[in-house]
């Protein structure tokens, strides 16, 4: 399973141990690190309804999947928020002018995922952009990158959680806004990497992600702990 | 991608699934032996053969939506293939380059598609005859000169793209029961929006009016034949919202935020277009 690759040393390559997490929804995304591990395994054995402080539960059905939308896109739109406010050194006025198409893109998506949840929306996450330099280029726009490829890559790999009909085609109308924007991104950063190798496998299909695997990758900027035991 | 894995998953989220076969952890197990001899270009095969034992008679309605999909798949890899081998139309270098890497993705699209609908007990629709210039087998339609003319090939190339985007996203809820199809669709419809994104980038770079996304349905192609392509994009509502409501997003960023699907019908009658036979 890609959660084992993937974290290897959060649950040591246990599958039986991936599974009972999961069912616990006691799942905690803050890294693989052995403070974190030992705390999965030994809240697995306690109460298992009990909140962990700081933590989002996207809930679960459709919901869930909508709320896992709307926590990438508010980690997305606070991100180019930040940029266009904070302009990286040498940006060009059609870098601002794209970058601001984007910001403008995210914080429509993120509005109307709040919107559509009504109060089964989740609350605003705290972000922690921390690792990021915004006066320089190269980290806005390898983050950018990151951010990008992972939205695509999440949306891809959430649709089969969807049932309505009508939201997986909403999805999918966001899905391919975003794979536009990491073409462009990639494109600024080395004009032809578009859809490179490591984004698009053999078969020319990209390579999308489940949601631990994002939530994962996406947990260093973010500091609630997202619970998404509705999504595995 | 990690059939596998979401295999596992389509036996966790249709529990349903046990019922259409019947023996359902034997057919698992040998999925899940034979996946460790297969060759990534063997998956379709083997998945398609589960949807068969697992769904049985909805294989129908996926092997016409991959039929489809494989016609429109073949439209883009013939274009960029003749594109590509016309001498003096791609400039060398980045151009050519990237001209070529979409070519590929198309004809890999074109390669697992066909295997994907006949593992599921369909028939691959035969390659169609076509007439790039989109003139109905007559050669002579308004895209006559886009093997001669880079900037008129360049706007085909974005027609198509875009086209490919709305086509797959169309189908989406067509599958969504389907689930290891619809992911394989989901990423396939996310590599089209990535080409569309850069082809729009290259016509930007020539001199064109667009962006990566699509703004309102400007297609920034002067052309009645194209704008069927494009109408609709300018829709600003989504699932009940109002966009340009949720605070001051204007009608551009609204209509730019979120891509339209298009239906099977409009998309054929487009594409009919480009078939000479």
């Amino acid at each position: 399973m890609n959660i084992m690759k993937n974290t290897p040393s959060l649950f040591g390559g246990h599958p039986e141990l991936v599974k009972s997490v999961h069912r616990r929804s006691f799942l905690k995304w803050a890294g693989g690190t052995a403070a974190v591990t030992t705390l999965v395994l030994t809240g697995c054995k306690e109460d298992d309804t009990t909140p962990v402080v700081g933590e989002v539960n996207l809930g679960t059905g459709d919901f869930a999947v909508l709320n896992y939308a709307y926590a990438l896109e508010q980690l997305e739109a606070a991100f180019y928020t930040r940029v266009i406010e904070s302009q990286f050194s040498g940006i060009t006025a059609d870098e601002i002018a794209l970058l601001t198409d984007i910001r403008d893109h995210e914080v429509a998506h993120r509005e109307f995922f709040k919107a559509a949840l009504g109060s089964n929306a989740i609350g605003g996450l705290d972000v922690d952009f921390s690792s990021i330099n915004f006066g320089s280029r190269e980290s806005v726009l390898n983050t950018a990158k990151t951010f990008e490829d992972l939205g695509v890559a999440a949306y891809n790999g959430a649709g089969r959680f969807i049932t309505s009909p009508d939201y997986l085609t909403l999805a999918g109308k966001i899905v391919s806004v975003e794979a536009r924007h990491a073409a462009y991104i990639r494109d600024l950063l080395s004009n032809g990497t578009f859809a490179d190798n490591t984004v698009v496998d053999s078969n020319g299909l990209e390579m999308s992600k489940d949601p631990a695997a994002v939530l994962q990758a996406a947990a260093p900027f973010i500091k609630n702990t997202i619970n998404a035991s509705a999504l595995a | 991608m990690d059939f596998l894995k979401i295999l596992n998953l389509l036996e966790e989220r249709d529990p349903d699934m046990s019922d259409r076969l019947n023996t359902r952890r034997q057919a698992l197990k040998d999925f899940a032996d034979l996946g460790k001899k297969l060759s990534m270009a063997a998956v379709p095969v083997a998945m398609g053969s589960m949807f068969q034992k697992a769904y049985g008679q909805s294989t129908a309605t996926v092997v016409d939506v991959l039929n489809y999909a494989l016609t429109l798949e073949y439209l883009e890899y013939r274009f960029y293939e003749k594109a590509l081998a016309s001498t003096g139309l791609i400039p060398a270098g980045a151009p050519n380059g990237a001209i070529t890497t979409i070519m590929n993705h198309e004809k890999a699209h074109v390669d697992f598609l066909k295997q994907a609908i006949t593992s599921a007990g369909g028939t691959p629709v035969a390659e169609p005859t076509f007439d790039f210039s989109g003139g109905q087998g007559t050669g002579n339609g308004p895209f006559a000169s886009a093997f001669s003319n880079y900037q008129l090939f360049l706007a085909v190339a974005q027609a198509l793209e875009d086209t490919g985007v709305r086509a797959y996203k169309g189908q989406a809820g067509n599958l969504v029961k389907q689930n290891a199809v619809l992911t394989a669709a989901l990423n396939i419809h996310s590599v089209e929006a990535r080409h569309a994104s850069h082809i729009r980038q290259m016509r930007k770079a020539n001199g064109a009016s667009v962006k990566p996304w699509i703004t309102g349905k400007e297609s920034g192609i002067d052309n009645s034949v194209v704008q069927a392509i494009y109408n609709g994009e300018e829709n600003t509502t989504q699932g009940g919202v109002n966009i340009t409501s949720l605070g001051s997003i204007s009608a551009n960023v609204a209509s730019e935020a979120f891509d339209e699907p298009l239906t099977k019908e409009q998309v054929l009658a487009v594409a009919t277009l480009f078939l000479a036979s």
